[in-house]
């Protein structure tokens, strides 16, 4: 029974959702403003349970970690952003959390960078070797504006603007195929689960 | 005291993880842990930051009667419900806070991404209006791409597969490989002005 009305929720707030493809109205408001309500309290539980609960109030309650009263009250020190006269104090959680970048200098330079120039650097004996080096260096350069680009320099940037529309295309499709996957499965729930035209 | 001591604890906390990548000991992963440990402790507190503020937009549209403000009555009414049923019944599998995850949640989610498939649609054909050699490369390589990764693509010919992955693993990776060097750079420059207080925008505020 509760299944039999979830799916016609379902079914009603996906009708509500595709109501807008003809034009801004209330259904569509409704279920938008649902979907926000909604979302936001999904994650209120989930932070707690899975959160909350296990890595902060359970160490510091029942285990006695008691140190952890510091992270404790840097955390609560967040809700000061809400205060007009006392919002700065909410910068240093947000500057403990910013620390992280430290972490970011190194890790970037090694996993985008030098890993992204080692594996580009190969035996050029191969024409897919080859065009890959050639793509990379050119959309380098293109992006490299200490230079005018003109003449045969020029020429050479313009074939990195090639490269990257192709990638551009690609990464488009991709995308297209993915919403196009979306849209299937809500035709799907919508004729099978809900009408039961497709077994 | 404002600025200064949120910008010092930012450098020393990145130096402190720049030592740790460059000097492995244990004292650098006891650090790591340390921190990771701190984080998650103060992480939770961030979600009422987002949930007050949620509250506090709808609240204010709700008592100023402004435009639509009813609807703001629906998304403070889901959000109140939504978390009373997570915390009376708790949240594992089988409990009506999974129920309406399930039939609330999950198709307004996908519906909402998927009404993107029309939309797309339009924005390719403004987008795509072969206008220019590059404008046609763009379009060429989408209309392969998409026909690749179906059925259909096969169907037509069994060239269009093998030129999708050609597309994918040659010239898209020429070009992923040469954004993610740009990337890479802008990444390592932004983590150092961050660290080095050149970057303050995280600070908000004026004073």
């Amino acid at each position: 029974m509760t299944e039999t009305i979830g799916i016609w929720i379902a079914a009603f707030l996906t009708l509500c959702m595709f109501s807008f493809l003809y034009k801004d109205n209330p259904f569509y408001k409704f279920a938008e403003h649902l979907f926000v309500g909604v979302s936001m309290g999904y994650y209120i539980p989930y932070t707690f349970y899975n959160a909350f609960l296990p890595y902060a109030y359970e160490p510091l309650f029942l285990r006695k970690d008691y140190i952890l009263i510091i992270p404790f009250i840097i955390g609560i020190l967040y809700w000061f952003r809400f205060s007009s006269k006392f919002s700065w104090i909410s910068r240093y959680p947000i500057a403990f959390s910013m620390g992280m970048v430290g972490m970011g200098v190194p890790m970037s330079m090694h996993a985008t960078v030098l890993v992204q120039m080692r594996t580009m650097m190969l035996p050029l004996n191969n024409i897919n070797i080859i065009l890959i080096f050639i793509g990379t260096i050119s959309i380098l350069l293109y992006f490299f504006f200490s230079k005018a680009h003109e003449g045969v320099y020029g020429k050479f940037t313009s074939i990195g603007i090639w490269f990257m529309m192709v990638g551009f295309g690609a990464s488009f499709g991709y995308t297209v195929m993915a919403r196009i996957s979306l849209l299937i499965g809500r035709i799907q729930f919508l004729l099978g689960d809900w009408l039961g035209f497709i077994k | 005291m404002k600025r200064q001591i949120p910008m010092m604890i930012v450098l020393i906390l990145g130096l402190l993880f720049v030592a740790h990548v460059f000097i492995p000991s244990k004292l650098s992963a006891d650090y790591l842990d340390w921190f990771m440990k701190w984080t998650k402790v103060i992480g939770p507190f961030a979600i009422v930051l987002g949930v007050f503020s949620l509250v506090l937009v709808h609240y204010n549209k709700i008592k100023r009667k402004a435009p639509n403000w009813g609807y703001s009555i629906v998304t403070l009414a889901a959000l109140v419900i939504t978390t009373a049923v997570g915390f009376i019944w708790g949240i594992q599998e089988g409990t009506p806070y999974m129920w309406i995850f399930k039939n609330f949640n999950v198709p307004l989610g996908a519906t909402m991404f998927s009404l993107l498939a029309f939309y797309i649609a339009s924005a390719a054909y403004k987008a795509f209006r072969a206008r220019s050699i590059e404008a046609t490369v763009l379009l060429v390589a989408a209309i392969i791409v998409m026909l690749g990764r179906v059925s259909i693509g096969q169907a037509i010919t069994h060239w269009i597969p093998d030129i999708t992955e050609w597309i994918l693993n040659v010239p898209n990776l020429a070009a992923k490989r040469g954004i993610a060097l740009g990337v890479g750079l802008g990444m390592t420059a932004t983590s150092l002005k961050i660290m080095l207080g050149i970057e303050r925008s995280y600070l908000g505020g004026k004073d």
